[in-house]
């Protein structure tokens, strides 16, 4: 602390003792108003630190007792209530009752895109593309287990070889080679032949051992010419659309060792309006039957 | 205005401006409060004409009604943003056209631009909102507390019961006009009678309220407290004045060459200035004309009319100060310099003046810019489309590979109808011969297969278009297609061009 403190000779204001390379810094003090406003600020901090949870204590709630999350919340349910009258129309209705009304359509529509961007988007893709690997596309028009409004929903509640839904879709394909149900010679033939299905072959002769192999292990599912089988859930062989590849290695691997994709059940998990929204909003992107 | 006499004041601006301070002086000048006096003429009852007129428009024009139909406002002029529409007497615009209110403000730029070049700021000094309501609350002001020099002695005298009623009665005056100017802007974007009762009432919503609040208070600081403030420091207009203004240009000036020296009325030798400070004391923004073109200066005039009345008493010639050029005055400054004060000199040195040259490379650009921007303007409204079609593409999947081989592009097709009618177009394809046309939900069509879709009025109407390529058809990666909507009558209203996308061939 400068015992003495020195008044600039020009402006005849004190200095604060500081001092660079000869330049001395003037003691210049806020205007009162600034300084007020400097406080005032301070004051606002502390109240606020009383009134709303500033600290990083658990249950340290503030005088307020104000709750980011219990605000969130509550703003939710002020939304489901809004919803709710439109909601409850959706849960009472059939999707094809949805589908044939046009107010309720639009609802559902809106509703099952953001539904499914949320719930179905992670194997289905955005728009329902589908991906590589056994998650199907939901614009085309090849369905497994069927494309109408009912088939759709059914799948959507109960999902496909879900374990904990009796109702699931079920089926199993062998694991033909695994098993030793066929020898690699014969699922060579047999993919052979269900590449000749869709005109593809490239060994016709084993294409033609493999017809006798399809009559006898394949054709009870897949149908005799692979027209396949919505029943079970047999994909149709002889078009264009292969969920898990349709190269000859991927036909090998099927029939050696099966596929089995899993979905889950969604009836318990969604809101039955909303089950009833994805419906109507899958069988809009392009495929519905 | 302190006892300091004005020029004093104003000489000792330039050291305050400079970064240099004086022992002692400071580098903010604190703002002298400026008491304009009452002045009559010609150009105060131009401006008193301008001010009825702009103030009359503002205030009226949400109550004029403009009848459109059932289910549409019927005011003139209204922004209704929660329908998000433009109505201006007959013309309805969108959002996606507020390219038309861009192109006004252009519009208004440029014309500013050209009325400086030719006779200064007369925005400024005439028609500004800031100029207006300043020049109202002044009216106010006097009718109140009076003139100039009782203003100034009122501000002096002690707080008494006096002086706290009439301070409280302008106060509440300008209030009173700030509320209504607030609630007018109000008016421009809410049904004019609804909101007038709901704001009364205290029925209507906070937003209204907040706005209204808001306008209030700008009007009641900015035309009651800040005023010259907001022209000198707030206003960026004044900084580029100077790029717009030229010697050719009619400025508020002081015509020196005459006037000087300042002298009594009755000394020999002296000019026509007989320093009385009367144009001093009417200047709203507390400026002496005589030191020339300052950023202050507004060219509101009225110097000139104080000026006149001067010159009227002492049988002299009006004209001390008037709109002029700075060539005729340069010119008449030459012409004069030899002369001693008196008649000849004056005239000689009027003599000297030319016509203005209001046809000069800039105000010819100014002009061309105007003519190219409202031609442009009025080509772009008058080919203004009342019914549009816009197609977006599928992006996820960008296509959809179907069972039997072939290839399907969706689209999500918008029309908007911009006409209160409802009415059905046929949809139809250019496209390569093979591509089918489906739309979702739609079951209609015209006679010739083509699906018919109808539109909402004052709507926008949303539908699923697919298109479809058949497994034999050979089509590029990337293939154009445009759709188009035709009228009962089959020509074409609207067009919008996509692409159908495909696998490599």
């Amino acid at each position: 602390m400068p015992t003495k403190i020195e008044k600039d000779q020009i402006t005849g204001t004190e200095t604060t003792g500081h001092e660079w390379d000869g330049i001395k810094e003037l003691n210049t003090p806020l205007p009162r108003w600034w300084l007020m406003v400097f406080y005032a600020t301070i004051a606002f901090a502390l109240l606020w630190m009383i009134l709303y949870p500033s600290l990083p204590i658990p249950g340290a709630t503030g005088l307020t007792g104000w709750i980011a999350r219990e605000a969130v919340t509550g703003d939710m349910q002020a939304h489901q209530a809004r919803l709710e009258p439109m909601m409850a129309r959706l849960r009472a209705a059939t999707p094809e009752q949805i589908a044939a009304d046009p107010e309720l359509r639009a609802f559902a529509l809106a509703g099952g895109r953001a539904a499914f961007a949320n719930t179905c988007a992670g194997c289905h893709g955005a728009g329902g593309q589908g991906a590589p690997g056994g998650f199907p596309s939901l614009a085309d028009d090849d369905w497994l287990w069927g494309g109408s409004l009912d088939a759709i929903r059914t799948t959507i509640a109960h999902g496909i070889r879900t374990p904990e839904d009796e109702e699931a879709r079920q089926s199993q394909m062998p694991r033909f080679l695994a098993d030793g149900m066929l020898t690699a010679a014969q699922v060579n033939d047999v993919a052979e032949h269900v590449l000749s299905l869709s005109g593809r072959a490239t060994d016709e002769a084993a294409a033609a051992r493999g017809a006798a192999v399809f009559a006898e292990n394949c054709a009870s599912c897949h149908g005799e010419r692979g027209e396949g089988n919505r029943e079970l859930g047999a994909p149709r062989l002889s078009d264009h659309v292969w969920l898990y590849g349709g190269d000859k290695a991927s036909i090998v691997r099927s029939i050696s060792y099966a596929r089995s994709g899993v979905m889950p059940a969604w009836q318990g998990r969604l809101d039955p309006a909303v089950i009833n929204m994805l419906t109507v909003y899958v069988h809009a992107l392009g495929g519905g039957e | 205005m302190s006892e300091m006499k004005a020029p004093d004041r104003l000489k000792a601006q330039p050291a305050a401006a400079t970064p240099t301070p004086a022992a002692g002086q400071p580098l903010y000048a604190n703002r002298q409060k400026v008491y304009p006096k009452a002045v009559r003429g010609p150009v105060r009852r131009a401006k008193w004409a301008v001010l009825a007129l702009c103030l009359g428009l503002y205030y009226l024009v949400p109550w004029l009604r403009w009848d459109r139909g059932p289910g549409v406002p019927d005011q003139a002029v209204l922004v209704d943003m929660a329908n998000a529409r433009l109505f201006f007497l007959w013309i309805e615009l969108w959002p996606q056209e507020i390219y038309f209110l861009a192109g006004a403000l252009i519009l208004g730029a440029i014309a500013l631009f050209a009325v400086s070049s030719l006779f200064g700021r007369l925005w400024c000094g005439f028609t500004c909102p800031q100029t207006v309501w300043t020049d109202l609350f002044m009216w106010v002001e006097r009718l109140i507390e009076g003139d100039r020099v009782e203003r100034m002695r009122l501000d002096k005298a002690p707080w008494t019961a006096a002086k706290w009623a009439r301070k409280t009665a302008k106060h509440a005056a300008w209030l009173v006009i700030a509320a209504a100017t607030g609630g007018a802007w109000i008016m421009y974007f809410n049904d004019a009678p609804t909101v007038t009762r709901e704001i009364l009432t205290g029925a209507a919503s906070a937003k209204v309220y907040f706005f209204f609040g808001l306008f209030t208070a700008t009007t009641y600081v900015l035309a009651g407290w800040a005023r010259e403030q907001v022209c000198t420091y707030m206003c960026p207009w004044p900084r580029f004045q100077a790029a717009m203004l030229d010697e050719h240009s009619l400025v508020v000036s002081y015509r020196a060459w005459r006037g000087e020296p300042r002298g009594k009325a009755k000394a020999k030798g002296v000019g026509d200035c007989v320093d009385c400070m009367a144009c001093v004391q009417v200047c709203p923004t507390g400026i002496d004309i005589r030191d020339g073109l300052q950023i202050e200066c507004i060219g509101c005039g009225l110097c000139i009319d104080a000026c006149d009345q001067i010159m009227d008493r002492l049988g002299r010639p009006r004209g001390l100060i008037a709109f002029e050029t700075l060539t005729n005055l340069a010119a008449s400054e030459a012409a004069a310099a030899k002369l001693p004060p008196g008649p000849e000199r004056l005239a000689c040195g009027m003599a000297a003046r030319a016509a203005p040259r209001f046809l000069r490379p800039r105000t010819i650009l100014y002009a061309g810019m105007l003519s190219v921007v409202a031609l442009a303007m009025l080509g772009a409204f008058l080919m203004r489309e009342t019914l549009t079609v816009t197609a977006i593409r599928d992006r996820a999947p960008i296509f959809v590979r179907l069972s039997d081989g072939g290839v399907r592009n969706g689209y999500t097709l918008k029309i908007a109808n911009k006409t209160h009618e409802a009415a059905s177009f046929a949809l139809a394809l250019d496209a390569p011969a093979g591509l089918r046309l489906v739309v979702q939900d739609v079951a209609a069509s015209d006679a010739e297969g083509r699906p018919l879709l109808p539109t909402r009025p004052d709507g926008l109407a949303q539908y699923r278009v697919f298109l479809t390529a058949p497994p034999g058809l050979r089509l590029p990666e990337s293939t154009p297609v445009t759709f188009r909507l035709l009228d009962a009558r089959g020509h074409v209203v609207a067009r919008e061009g996509s692409v159908f996308l495909g696998p490599k061939p």
